[in-house]
């Protein structure tokens, strides 16, 4: 073999299919969290190379909270057909109902906070004791702390200050009954490490990760907001139609979309590579309440 | 372009988080959003200057109380390299986490106070590293500023440092004069001191050589999975799925499964669902058989001439994580690559003084964050390396039989 030695992609890849392993192999009864957002799309890529010729050890799982992108969904859906996994939804919208939550209020009122409850009932209701997840450390400074293998206790709730040491790769899986693990295979890449692997693999996204024509509303800070009917329109809003494209897909009430012409991965690439802001900072809306909103949400039991 | 996995460490306020956030921002690798956050944020502390460390604090009590707690990455790229950096804390109560942190790394960075010299703290952060087996160690004497940049004070303490190195046999070891909070030496040579001959902290971390740390000579592939699809056309397929932890694998190599000790061929190797001749560590791959044998998680396949050494007996040196002591005769669970199996502890040969390298003789009972040597006797066989020699087979950690914690990091040593 005249080539002894992987590249930085190839190493990646090979950490994040070992931890998809260690899950399979310590676990009774994983789900993989799939959303049809970039970083999940990865994940079933990596499950692929980890499981084929097998099915996956695991069922995909989404928490629908009624605000998707339809073009997210409708990739959801292609995909799972594609693959010949099994896929699971749960809907915020029936937990709400069930439960008799308060649903959030206000001008882009969103539902991210209430996904919570729906994950942990979901996990109750089939028993997972893993859920798989395409979170980074680089995504945001509380993630920056966790564990890739991240006990949560039978509230769902993480203790920051009492994880476990993870040592070299020996992932301790080993739970009491009504706990669970959240597992997260690609914690060490960052956002052009997912978007050159997407190359590398040519991985199909949602179109929306790409640029198109969109009516939006232009926030004061400069966030520019899909229209749609799960945001509400004030007379003094200022419209605009822009070319744009994501660099996240969370729930269209709480993701800004970002003016872009690239309409390649190439220029995709090259346009995160000269941005100067950060992927959370530019498109999400729920982060920047406090310091300290992310992992207040993850205490909860939040991914 | 490769990944360099450095940790960094110091007693407290040694500017180990200053030296990270002065990495990031004089790479460009902290974005305008973070930098304004960072500015709204040193205001709030009453500080005149951007507070660099704010970047890797990232829990609401390491800000409140202005320190590190927990393990902290952060990620960077320069044209030349992929940067994992891992921030461990320099608090005596949290010198788990260094361990943690150390068994990832391929390179140390060591800070140590010009204006303090050596303290207890370092001293056991050096031994740490070096019980670790990390193979590149630079030793980073920070602010010094604040001792007027003098070559003097920084050869002072070079020399109570290589008194430690010589003690621990260690070999791959820089010393370099910086100052964090001003920059310099970090990014770019200092203007301050052009006494230093050497490298700038960050030229030396993207050409250091880590890739030559990886053996290519022993083949270990402990099975994490296995593949039955039991599907039509797929009745007999049985794929063993893992990740080669060390050397090489070809289609046709002859090969053992341990425990069992049964040989077999390899009749087939898939990387990413393709057919490939050969495999090197440290790939994730399928490997199928030419026999029908049992082999199941746990198991490790390897070649006949190269093995492991199969045994119940096994001696550690241990790295106590638990505020629940260790304690002579008490059973838990090592988890050794990707196998648990019970174990006792059958005797602590002595107790390692951390900051001396002193053997203490007669203790039965460990407490947190001491280090010691014990022996072990697990209730079913492990195929096993020395550490020194093969670091990704040599290690495993304790577990708690009922917390379920993890409780011990083993370096396995006889």
């Amino acid at each position: 073999m005249s080539k002894h030695k992987l590249n930085y992609i190839e190493q990646l890849e090979s950490e994040a299919i070992y931890i998809l392993r260690e899950v399979a192999g310590q676990f009774e009864r994983p789900a993989l969290l799939f959303s049809g957002g970039k970083d999940s799309t990865v994940l079933v890529k990596l499950a692929e190379k980890a499981f084929r010729p097998g099915k996956f050890p695991f069922p995909l799982l989404h928490i629908d909270t009624g605000h998707n992108f339809p073009e997210a969904l409708a990739f959801r859906d292609e995909l799972v057909k594609q693959t010949g996994e099994k896929l699971i939804v749960r809907h915020v919208a029936d937990t709400i109902k069930a439960k008799k939550l308060s649903e959030p209020k206000g001008k882009f009122a969103s539902r991210n906070a209430l996904q919570t409850y729906t994950l942990l009932d979901t996990i109750e209701e089939f028993g997972f004791d893993a859920c798989i997840g395409g979170a980074r450390r680089d995504e945001e400074k509380a993630r920056a702390k966790e564990r890739i293998f991240s006990v949560r206790d039978e509230f769902g709730q993480w203790n920051p200050k009492l994880q476990r040491p993870e040592l070299w790769n020996i992932y301790n899986g080993k739970i009491h009954k009504g706990e669970n693990v959240r597992a997260f295979p690609i914690s060490n890449w960052t956002e052009l490490d997912v978007w050159n692997y997407i190359k590398k693999e040519n991985i199909a996204l949602p179109s929306i990760y790409f640029s198109h024509e969109r009516e939006c509303v232009l926030t004061p800070s400069n966030q520019l907001v899909a229209v749609s009917d799960y945001i509400q329109i004030d007379k003094t809003d200022t419209m605009v139609k822009k070319q744009v494209r994501y660099r996240t897909v969370g729930d269209m009430t709480c993701t800004a979309a970002v003016e872009s012409k690239a309409t390649t991965i190439d220029a995709v690439i090259a346009e995160i590579t000269a941005s100067q802001i950060s992927e959370r900072g530019e498109t999400r809306i729920d982060d920047k309440v406090s310091e300290a909103a992310m992992e207040d949400r993850k205490k909860i039991g939040y991914f | 372009m490769d990944i360099l996995r450095f940790i960094t460490a110091g007693s407290v306020d040694d500017g180990k988080s200053t030296l990270i956030g002065r990495l990031l921002y004089d790479s460009k690798s902290i974005l305008a959003d973070q930098l304004i956050a960072i500015e709204k944020q040193s205001k709030n502390k009453a500080s005149s200057e951007i507070d660099l460390a704010i970047l890797t604090d990232g829990l609401r009590a390491e800000r409140e109380q202005g320190i590190t707690i927990d393990v902290a990455y952060k990620y960077f790229s320069t044209p030349k390299r992929k940067f994992i950096s891992i921030d461990a804390p320099g608090h005596i109560q949290y010198t788990r986490n260094m361990v943690t942190g150390a068994s990832n790394a391929d390179l140390a960075i060591i800070l140590i106070d010009a204006r303090n010299g050596v303290v207890e703290q370092t001293r056991r952060h050096f031994i740490i590293a070096s019980l670790l087996g990390i193979q590149h160690i630079v030793v980073a004497i920070n602010k010094m500023d604040l001792v007027a940049f003098s070559e003097e004070r920084y050869k002072h303490i070079v020399n109570e440092y290589k008194n430690i190195q010589q003690q621990l046999g260690l070999k791959d070891v820089v010393f370099i004069p910086i100052s964090a909070l001003g920059g310099d030496n970090v990014v770019e040579k200092s203007t301050n001191m052009n006494w230093y001959k050497g490298e700038a902290l960050l030229s030396l971390l993207e050409t250091i050589q880590v890739d030559t740390d990886i053996n290519l000579t022993d083949m270990r592939f402990p099975v994490q999975y296995v593949i039955r699809p039991q599907t039509e056309g797929l009745h007999d397929y049985r794929g063993y799925a893992g990740k080669l932890s060390s050397g090489i694998v070809k289609r046709g190599d002859e090969v053992l499964v341990l425990p069992s000790g049964i040989s077999s061929t390899i009749k087939a190797i898939e990387l990413g669902g393709k057919e490939v001749v050969e495999a090197l560590a440290p790939q994730s791959i399928v490997i199928r058989l030419t026999d029908d044998i049992d082999v199941s998680r746990g198991d490790m396949i390897v070649k006949s001439e190269s093995q492991p050494k199969l045994t119940q007996d096994i001696e550690v040196v241990l790295c106590w994580m638990d505020t629940k002591h260790l304690e002579v005769g008490s059973n838990y669970i090592i988890q050794h690559n990707t196998k648990q199996v019970r174990c006792v502890v059958k005797e602590v040969a002595y107790k390692l003084n951390v900051n001396t390298l002193e053997k203490e003789y007669g203790s039965s009972s460990i407490q947190l964050n001491e280090v010691c040597r014990v022996i072990l006797k697990t209730a079913s066989p492990l195929a096993v390396d020395l550490y020194s020699y093969l670091r990704s087979n040599g290690s495993a950690i304790l577990i708690d039989e009922t917390s379920y914690v993890t409780v011990g990091a083993c370096i396995i040593s006889g």
